[in-house]
């Protein structure tokens, strides 16, 4: 029996142009063999959804180092639900402080992963939750 | 250099002290199979004057302060002036940044370097929809001159040096620091400072791009041409490695593509009619200190041979301050750990050791707290002391390059350089560095090096003390700066305050004489300046730019 090939979108939102973390964790989930597409930079919340759902992808994974993510991210949980999309897996990644993360889990982000994280955690948590 | 007799004599005792040293390892097997560099030089165990059979000291080092620069650009270095200490700052609105600058001079920093926040640096004002979220975070929000004059309340500009991270709007920021200049009566020609202006690694690595590759290079030599005749103190460009490395480049590919970039700027002015003796001494450099020390500190030498070199032999450039690789160093922000965050402390300081050791102008040190937050004020005057006690208590500054002649260091600079040479020669052959990025060359190669590092650390074959080794609990550090989250509300109402306040017709025709010389060759910085007199904003300016120009379109690779 085969497995369903995962979908995954990589995304970096806001202006934040640090996109060394988005383009290994893009590669490493390539390499454990699911689909990625890459977003390149300056996404917003409403370029992300829109592209979450033409591409049919199960999991958004969004990355972002500038500090803005308790503006950016919540909206993209939102904008999917609004959108009939809130089953999309959505984690994200970057310099986020601790103290941030129970927000960003309760306006929907499965899963916030800080520096230092291996990919083989992301890719884990990414097949173990996937709908 | 070494007695031929001599030398066979050493080869002779070398071979047979190979041998028996393999044989111990029989007995007692070294640590790893293979030892080497960042960069995948290989490290020997031990090195002698047989690995330099070729060494010529005149040729390869010369003196400090003489061609090819390899000891270092001054003949006493820090003999007659430390580094200098300038740690890279901003957040928030002016008034909260300039309160950071003065307490960070008051703890003896000695120059300024100025962080903007994203919309500055993409060309938008803090009101447009794209900044949602991002004024003041990981800088200061400068929308008009007013932004920059509260910024530097109480700073006299004849007094301090400031270093400026900005790039595709780099003159409408340095034409706002002139008319600050001009209120504050100080002659443009006592200016010293530094503009970033570098947009190739933007293409590169980092990201602020705004225009396409040719306006873009044009600006930026119109930068060189205006500050040549009006600034002579001013250095027109960094042309920077640090974000190259930090995307995760080795430290060859660091000094290979930062080069590559310097030929392409020294091309395009010579093209825009500039004499590279005139420019050529205003130009410096941006690298970064990462882990592995030796090598590091062979960089910045090799950096400064190649780059002499190719001033020299390549552009022609005869005045010696034209062949000079005059840099700037941050250790590296990738480096840190959010685990056990205080280790990045002794990180930090043998980074700033190895930059010192390989003869940096001036230095930034990270802070310990870094990878989770803009720096507090507890850990920036930490980060400040650790280059004091480098620089005042441990002598490795009373001697110019300590370290010229170990005969490790020596082989690994020329090992850089002949790798640095490589990826030149093969840049060249793609047709130059916009080329080569145009193509998607550097950034292939920087990923591969960035995803290669990472599986390295999930594979226990790199320790990353906290990480993958000697993993325990710690303690989240305290007091975290947090960037007041009413900045965009009070930079918003500011800059709606000024539109009122400003003389609208003023700025409206200041505006439509920037597009008409904007649509010539003519050069920007004049109509720049009168712009920014007027009050008219970044994103007004740039809006401008943008609709002449056209934007520059990021090609997705992965």
């Amino acid at each position: 029996m085969s497995e369903k090939i995962i979908r995954v979108l990589v995304a970096k939102i806001g202006l934040d142009g640090h996109d060394r973390g988005a383009k290994v964790i893009a590669q490493a989930l390539k390499d454990a063999g699911m689909e990625v597409i890459y977003t390149g930079l300056r996404q917003t919340p409403e370029s992300i959804v829109e592209t979450a759902i033409q591409e049919d992808v199960q999991v958004i994974g969004m990355s972002i180092l500038s500090g803005a993510h308790m503006q950016l991210l919540p909206p993209v949980t939102e904008y999917l639900r609004n959108q009939g999309a809130g089953d999309i897996l959505v984690v994200s990644g970057g310099v986020i402080p601790k103290d941030d993360i129970p927000f960003l889990k309760e306006a929907g982000i499965a899963e916030v992963f800080t520096p230092g994280t291996s990919t083989v955690d992301i890719i884990k948590f990414i097949k173990d939750n996937v709908s | 250099m070494f007695d031929k007799n001599k030398l066979a004599e050493l080869k002779e005792k070398k071979a047979a002290w190979k041998k028996s040293l393999e044989k111990s390892l029989e007995k007692r097997p070294e640590r790893k199979e293979k030892f080497e560099t960042d960069s995948k030089i290989p490290v020997e165990p031990t090195y002698t004057p047989v690995e330099l059979e070729d060494f010529d000291y005149l040729q390869d080092l010369g003196l400090p302060g003489e061609y090819p620069f390899t000891r270092g650009v001054q003949p006493n270095m820090y003999r007659g002036r430390f580094f200098t200490m300038r740690q890279y700052a901003g957040f928030g609105s002016a008034e909260e940044t300039n309160k950071r600058f003065r307490y960070l001079l008051e703890q003896g920093q000695t120059g300024l370097s100025i962080a903007f926040d994203l919309p500055t640096q993409i060309g938008f004002d803090s009101d447009h929809p794209l900044a949602r979220g991002e004024v003041g975070k990981v800088g200061v929000a400068i929308d008009s001159l007013q932004d920059m004059e509260d910024l530097f309340t109480g700073i006299p500009l004849d007094k301090v040096t400031t270093s400026m991270t900005i790039n595709s709007p780099a003159a409408v920021i340095m034409a706002m620091y002139l008319a600050m200049a001009e209120k504050q009566g100080i002659p443009f020609d006592k200016l010293g400072g530094t503009i970033q202006n570098d947009i190739l690694k933007e293409y590169v690595a980092r990201g602020t791009y705004i225009f396409p590759p040719e306006p873009s290079m044009k600006l930026i030599t119109d930068i060189f041409a205006y500050c040549g005749e009006h600034v002579p103190m001013w250095n027109t460009i960094s042309i920077s490695g640090y974000h190259i490395r930090e995307a995760g480049s080795t430290a060859v590919q660091e000094i290979a593509f930062t080069l590559a970039n310097g030929i392409a700027y020294v091309e395009a002015a010579i093209k825009a009619g500039l004499d590279v003796d005139g420019f050529g001494p205003r130009l410096s450099f941006f690298f970064n200190a990462h882990q592995n020390f030796f090598e590091e500190i062979a960089k910045f030498r090799a950096a400064r041979r190649v780059w002499a070199r190719i001033m020299k032999e390549r552009f022609e450039a005869k005045n010696p301050r034209s062949q000079m690789l005059r840099f700037h160093t941050q250790t590296a922000g990738c480096s840190l750990t959010a685990q056990q965050p205080m280790v990045n402390i002794m990180r930090v300081a043998f980074q700033a050791l190895s930059a010192c050791l390989g003869g940096t102008q001036s230095l930034h040190t990270n802070s310990y707290d870094e990878a989770l937050a803009l720096p507090s004020e507890h850990a920036v005057s930490l980060a400040l002391r650790t280059q004091q006690v480098v620089a005042y208590e441990i002598g490795i500054t009373d001697t110019a390059d300590p370290l010229g002649g170990s005969y490790f260091i020596e082989k690994l600079t020329d090992q850089i350089e002949e790798q640095v040479m490589n990826y030149i020669n093969r840049i060249d052959e793609i047709g130059g560095a916009a080329k080569a990025i145009e193509q998607g060359f550097m950034q292939k190669e920087i990923q591969q090096s960035a995803y290669e590092y990472q599986k390295e650390v999930e594979e226990d074959k790199r320790t990353v003390i906290g990480v993958n080794k000697f993993v325990t609990e710690y303690e989240e550090p305290t007091g975290l700066l947090r960037v007041d989250p009413t900045v965009t509300e009070r930079q918003v109402e500011k800059l709606e305050k000024k539109r009122q306040e400003r003389d609208g017709k003023k700025v409206a025709e200041a505006l439509k004489e920037l597009r008409s010389v904007a649509q010539t060759n003519e050069n920007l910085m004049p109509v720049i300046l009168e712009a920014v007199k007027a009050y008219a904003t970044v994103g007004e300016i740039c809006g401008v730019l943008r609709e002449v120009y056209g934007e520059f379109q990021q090609q997705v690779l992965l």
